[in-house]
């Protein structure tokens, strides 16, 4: 019995890694089109259409085997153990995030449970912890690479990633408070029942998505890379397919990211008529696929704002993060907490 | 500089309102701009992108592209050797190697024997053009000038009446009428230019 369990496991760490790959070469594509979109360019549409595929869909694969071909450059002065292992950290702490990220319904009734690790009670405190362990691969990357923009770069990541790490912690307790779980799919469950947290927490979602951005290095936040001070920033010594695994990660951070904003402010899988009690496989994969839909259409969103906002000067980043967002969290939470007392008391 | 000049204008930074400083309505301006760009990419074909090799860009006709050595009506060089193009060339990228016109061209003195423009040295200033006193010499609306080594971008004689042969009939010459008699090396030519 307990070895079915196990291959039913592999079975989904397999597909959910093969997925999660497959779709972040494709957002690359996404984002370079929606980078030519904004500046009034068309972007990439010629690969494959020799062979007849049309949009460049085989463009991610041209990128995929340059990444893997092209030359592997270690510089002499790296210091090399960290160095190689600087990426590999970066990959897989991105990975390691989508064990308990639900990608569909889970639950006792259900066939197939949509997640690797069902039913981890502290789920979200999973995701934060995995999630903030990226840095390290930021800092080493910096560090080992014995070059003063690198080194600049992981510094900042450091900084802007302990700052920004209070407010998103912050911003999501409130929805943990109403929900009364860790768990995501007792908070999808719960907003399933009353409706999406977005409407009971606006400000803990403006608070988390901002965080969200600068966690995952993303413009207006991407200090630690920011091309035109520090060349590259921490993978300024980084080539082929080292790179192209800071690359990966970033991606796989950003539909993380992506999966826990829906899971904890969207609803999850949750669309008006559908709920728990629809149990069948394909009730199910219908609500795998509007949560990837909700997923997607956020990824979309922070593409948009890249190309819309420039980049932080870093005081203004500290600001933003110490001045503002954690006053404002913070405020958020011993609100949410007095009306959930409240609320508590005298009305159940 | 003194700091208590009177003609100093001093500039301050706009002030933010409360607004402007909670960031997100100016956030949600600029989204509306970006926004409005990538739908009317979409759906308005709002794209500025030439498909280049499907499509070709025409430029503008003065536009200063690759040289073509103009030729009159009887196929040969304009070109009268004066050297004027090469003196007013500030990349000295023109040379010329004039001699004596043989005796069926009466008309002129001298033609370039060999008249080489280095066309990676060239700035596409129009300088040449502008110094011919025979309208030999043209930059022509030509932007796709390609080469695999140095040595194929020297552009010799032949090679810039060839270029005169594949732009005559998309870019006429500048100047149709021939210019005023009296003039200096141009006196002889009194036939109507083509």
């Amino acid at each position: 019995m307990t070895i079915w369990v196990l291959i039913g496991i592999l079975i989904k760490i397999l597909i959910v890694v093969g997925v999660t790959q497959g779709t972040v070469a494709y957002l690359i594509l996404v984002e370079r089109k929606i980078a030519a979109y904004a500046q009034d360019r068309i972007g990439p549409n010629r690969c494959g259409r020799e062979v007849g595929v049309p949009f460049a869909l085989l463009q991610p694969l041209a990128d995929g085997a340059k990444m893997l071909l092209k030359e592997d450059v270690v510089p002499k002065y790296v210091t090399k153990p960290l160095y190689i292992l600087a990426p590999w950290i970066a990959i897989a702490t991105a990975m390691v995030g989508f064990a308990v990220v639900p990608f569909g319904p889970v639950g006792p009734n259900e066939l197939i449970n949509f997640q690797i690790a069902p039913n981890v009670d502290i789920g979200i405190l999973y995701v934060m912890a995995v999630g903030s362990l990226a840095v390290y691969g930021v800092i080493l990357a910096g560090w080992a690479s014995n070059n003063k923009y690198a080194f600049i770069g992981g510094l900042r990541s450091s900084a802007q990633l302990i700052s920004y790490e209070i407010p998103l912690g912050l911003s999501i307790l409130g929805m943990v408070m109403i929900a009364g779980s860790l768990d995501l799919n007792r908070i999808i469950a719960w907003q399933d029942a009353h409706g999406w947290g977005i409407f009971y927490q606006p400000l803990a979602f403006v608070l988390f998505f901002t965080s969200a951005f600068a966690e995952t290095n993303r413009l207006p936040f991407d200090l630690p890379e920011s091309e035109q001070e520090l060349v590259g920033g921490f993978h300024t010594e980084y080539s082929a397919m080292k790179f192209g695994m800071f690359f990966l990660g970033e991606y796989l951070h950003i539909i993380t990211a992506c999966f826990v904003t829906v899971a904890l402010f969207f609803g999850g899988w949750d669309m008006p008529g559908l709920n728990v009690e629809q149990t069948g496989i394909l009730w199910s994969l219908l609500k795998v696929g509007v949560f990837a839909a909700k997923v997607g259409l956020a990824i979309l969103f922070i593409m948009w704002i890249r190309w819309t906002l420039p980049r932080f000067r870093y005081d203004q980043l500290m600001d933003l993060a110490w001045k503002s967002m954690i006053p404002l969290a913070l405020i958020n939470l011993v609100a949410t907490a007095g009306v959930v007392q409240l609320v508590r008391t005298y009305w159940s | 500089m003194r700091l208590d000049d009177p003609k100093l204008k001093k500039i301050e930074p706009p002030k933010l309102s409360l607004a402007d400083r909670f960031y997100l309505p100016q956030v949600a301006a600029g989204l509306k701009v970006t926004g409005e760009h990538i739908l009317g990419v979409i759906f308005k074909d709002q794209a500025f992108t030439v498909q280049y090799p499907e499509e070709q860009h025409v430029p503008s006709p003065v536009y200063r592209g690759v040289h073509r050595l103009n030729k009159d009506e009887e196929g040969r060089p304009k070109c009268v050797a004066c050297m004027l193009c090469a003196t007013a060339c500030p990349a000295h990228c023109i040379d010329i190697v004039g001699a004596t016109a043989p005796e069926s061209w009466p008309d002129r003195e001298k033609y370039p024997e060999s008249f080489v423009i280095d066309e990676l040295r060239c700035i596409y200033c129009g300088m040449c053009e502008e110094a011919c006193p025979v309208e030999a010499i043209e930059l022509t609306g030509l932007y796709d000038l390609t080469g695999l080594s140095r040595e194929e971008m020297i552009f010799d004689k032949t090679k810039l009446l060839s270029v005169f042969d594949v732009t005559r009939d998309a870019e006429p010459m500048k100047f149709t009428t021939p210019p005023p008699a009296g003039t200096g090396p141009t006196q002889a030519l009194e036939s109507p230019v083509s």
